[in-house]
């Protein structure tokens, strides 16, 4: 069911609760057992998504340079909190437990771009040319 | 003279600190200056703090520049750096950089020196050779081979890797399987990442041989969502596999098939264990099984299954290829051959160092690391992820071996260290350790589900002041009760680190 849930949501950029039921006529499950699997995996998001999306990494080698300042700047600068997005419609912000990119944090990861050594100031410059 | 070889690593952190930009500055100088060039996108060496770090070949040696920005190539081409002149980010040799020859690659041998998406440069560099050998082999051979060698995972749990494939090639069953375990959701680890973006095949050719070694014909890779650019490399290289035949039917003249997938996961630390996993990749919601029975026996959709993290099965082409006796020569006590320790977080030089068991975490911080990025003191180190203990200065002579880090409380597990300066907050620590237990619990115990929420609270009641003498005993006693009941790992260990911050920093949390 994953590989039908990334899909949906390549194309759709979320997964409706209109697909729940063809997922599950499909699949040949119930209805609450698609639903059960949407919502257990962190990835997968019911509502629509920004134009872009920004994940801020919460984990701690992110922590230990820094990434609690960097989350509550992208808060504030973008005047939401996780798992909202900006009123014109143009990003969503959400956490994310680890990029991979340790070695050079705090990272943060603008649709499937990552970016590292990222401050303050680097992360207006990113969210201004995207 | 034919054209230069310039090397420009395209792994997710060389980009993320700007590589694609320094290969398109370089790209485009040397057509201005008329400068024949043949620019390969390697993977990255792993010296993540010289990245971007580019190479030139001259007279057949790498020579290495780095850091390098775009705004380094112009006075690179006035430096003549296609024919190794000197310039300020001139590094020498790259083979020769002390924090690179310090190491012992074995896992990492080729990468950051291979182009990850040709397979001629994987064959080139030494790669199927221990495929070629298997084949020879009988399949109770194999298993003997990677049980001598004294592989132990290096997903966490450092269970022996050949007694885990020799119950797999005993157990009854018509189809098997083998599973790579390639989540990778510990914070301050990547060589899993390292290995999928810079040497796939690699990866490929082990779980190849783990395939014909207990008479699999399918593997699955579960390969977390956050690494996008892995994904397509893998998928990539999984197709030039199998277009030459390494891959499919008769899979390199063996007489077996084997086929395989990447399948990609969903952003759920707890589809990292393995049953969880399994869960995961039949389409379910990844809640952890109870055990036994164990995977090897009755794994996915019921058959026995291989479960093996992507490092482990990284070093079983090597092992073939030298054979177990080279493999186990490195290494101390009970722990055979290297770690490939990812320095993390707070840290001058951080990266991939590959060394055998035995060096001192001391070694690791201070000669490799260089100590922290902000030159503060260290304070504190997560080794093993978020589940692993905070390792206090006083332990930094431990040699790495997994079971003088279980003596003290801690853990090597997929060998991340994550370095703290003194500025950081313990208490936040220990709470966030908590909160991330509760977020990613899948929720079938109760001392794991509601502990880690109480947790939480009960440390922000000792931070608030709020009655600490006996919050603190109760935070102790919520610790024990998770550890002694929890059904998995992540509830049964989250209070680790946990109890090294009620430990060695109790005056983090007010206490005495
Ligand atoms: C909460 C939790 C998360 C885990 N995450 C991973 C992971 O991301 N990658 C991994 O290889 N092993 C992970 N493990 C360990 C696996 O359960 C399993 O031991 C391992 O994949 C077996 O492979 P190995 O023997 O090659 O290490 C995790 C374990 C627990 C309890
Ligand atoms: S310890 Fe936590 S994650 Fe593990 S089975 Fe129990 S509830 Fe699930």
């Amino acid at each position: 069911m994953l590989p039908i849930l990334h899909a949906i949501q390549a194309k759709l950029g979320y997964v409706p609760y209109a697909a729940v039921e063809p997922v599950a006529k499909v699949l040949n499950l119930s209805r609450a057992e698609v639903h059960g699997v949407i919502s257990f995996y962190h990835l997968f998001r019911t509502e629509p998504a920004g134009d872009r999306t920004l994940y801020v990494c919460r984990a701690e080698a992110c922590q230990s340079m820094g990434a609690r300042e960097l989350e509550a700047h992208a808060k504030e600068r973008l005047g939401i909190d996780f798992h909202e997005t900006t009123a014109d419609g143009r990003i969503s912000l959400e956490p994310i437990y680890c990029l991979g990119n340790c070695a050079c944090s705090p990272a943060v990861m603008i649709d499937t771009e990552v970016h590292g050594r990222v401050d303050a100031a680097r992360l207006d410059e990113l969210l201004a040319e995207s | 003279m034919g054209a230069t070889r310039v090397f420009v690593p395209s792994d997710t952190t060389a980009r993320s600190v700007g590589a694609d930009a320094v290969a398109v500055a370089i790209q485009s100088a040397a057509e201005k200056n008329g400068s024949e060039i043949d620019l390969i996108r390697n993977g990255s060496r792993g010296l993540y703090w010289l990245e971007p770090l580019v190479e030139v070949e001259v007279d057949g040696r790498r020579l290495a520049y780095g850091p390098v920005g775009a705004g380094d190539i112009a006075s690179l081409f006035d430096a003549n750096f296609l024919a190794g002149g000197d310039h300020p980010r001139a590094l020498g040799a790259t083979e020769e950089i002390p924090w690179l020859a310090g190491q012992t690659r074995l896992t990492f041998a080729r990468v950051g020196i291979v182009d990850p998406r040709s397979l001629d440069d994987y064959i080139a560099h030494g790669g199927y050779e221990g495929l070629g050998e298997a084949v020879k082999l009988q399949r109770a051979e194999i298993v003997e081979i990677v049980t001598e060698s004294g592989l132990r995972g290096r997903g966490g749990a450092a269970f022996p890797t050949g007694i885990k494939w020799n119950t797999v090639l005993g157990a009854e069953g018509e189809q098997k399987y083998v599973t790579c375990n390639a989540d990778e959701g510990d914070s301050g680890t990547f060589a899993d990442r390292m290995i999928m973006e810079s040497d796939p095949f690699l990866l490929i050719e082990g779980m190849t041989i783990a395939g014909l070694a207990v008479g699999a014909t399918q593997g699955y890779i579960y390969l977390r969502a956050e690494y996008p650019l892995a994904i397509e490399i893998m998928n990539e290289a999984i197709a030039s596999a199998h277009a030459a035949g390494y891959l499919g039917e008769d899979v390199a003249g063996s007489g077996q098939t084997f086929e395989l997938e990447v399948r990609v996961a969903a952003g759920a630390y707890i589809c990292g264990e393995e049953t969880s996993m399994l869960e995961s990749l039949e389409g379910k919601r990844g809640m952890i099984r109870y055990r036994p029975p164990l995977p090897a026996i009755k794994g996915l959709f019921g058959a026995p299954t291989i479960v093996n993290n992507v490092i482990s099965l990284a070093t079983v082409p090597i092992i073939l290829a030298k054979g177990a006796g080279f493999y186990r020569d490195f290494g101390t006590g009970r722990s055979r051959g290297t770690l490939t320790v990812q320095l993390a977080g707070n840290v001058r030089q951080g990266g991939l160092v590959e060394v055998a068991f035995g060096r001192t975490l001391r070694e690791l911080l201070e000669d490799f690391g260089g100590g922290t990025a902000t030159g503060r003191p260290i304070r504190a180190v997560q080794a093993g992820g978020p589940l692993g203990a905070y390792v206090h200065p006083s332990k930094f002579d431990a040699p790495l071996d997994y079971e003088a880090f279980a003596e003290f409380g801690a853990m090597l597990g997929h060998g991340g260290l994550v370095v703290f300066d003194d500025t950081v907050d313990m208490a936040e620590q220990a709470r966030f350790a908590m909160e991330f237990c509760a977020i990613e619990s899948c929720g079938k115990c109760t001392p794991c589900r509601i502990g880690a929420v109480r947790g939480v609270e009960v440390i922000d009641r000792i931070r608030s002041d709020v009655d600490r003498g006996a919050n603190i005993e109760l935070l102790k006693e919520l610790c024990e009760t998770m550890v002694d009941g929890s059904l998995c790992a992540l509830g049964g260990m989250a209070p680790y680190p946990v109890m090294s911050v009620l430990e060695y920093y109790p005056e983090d949390l007010g206490a005495d």
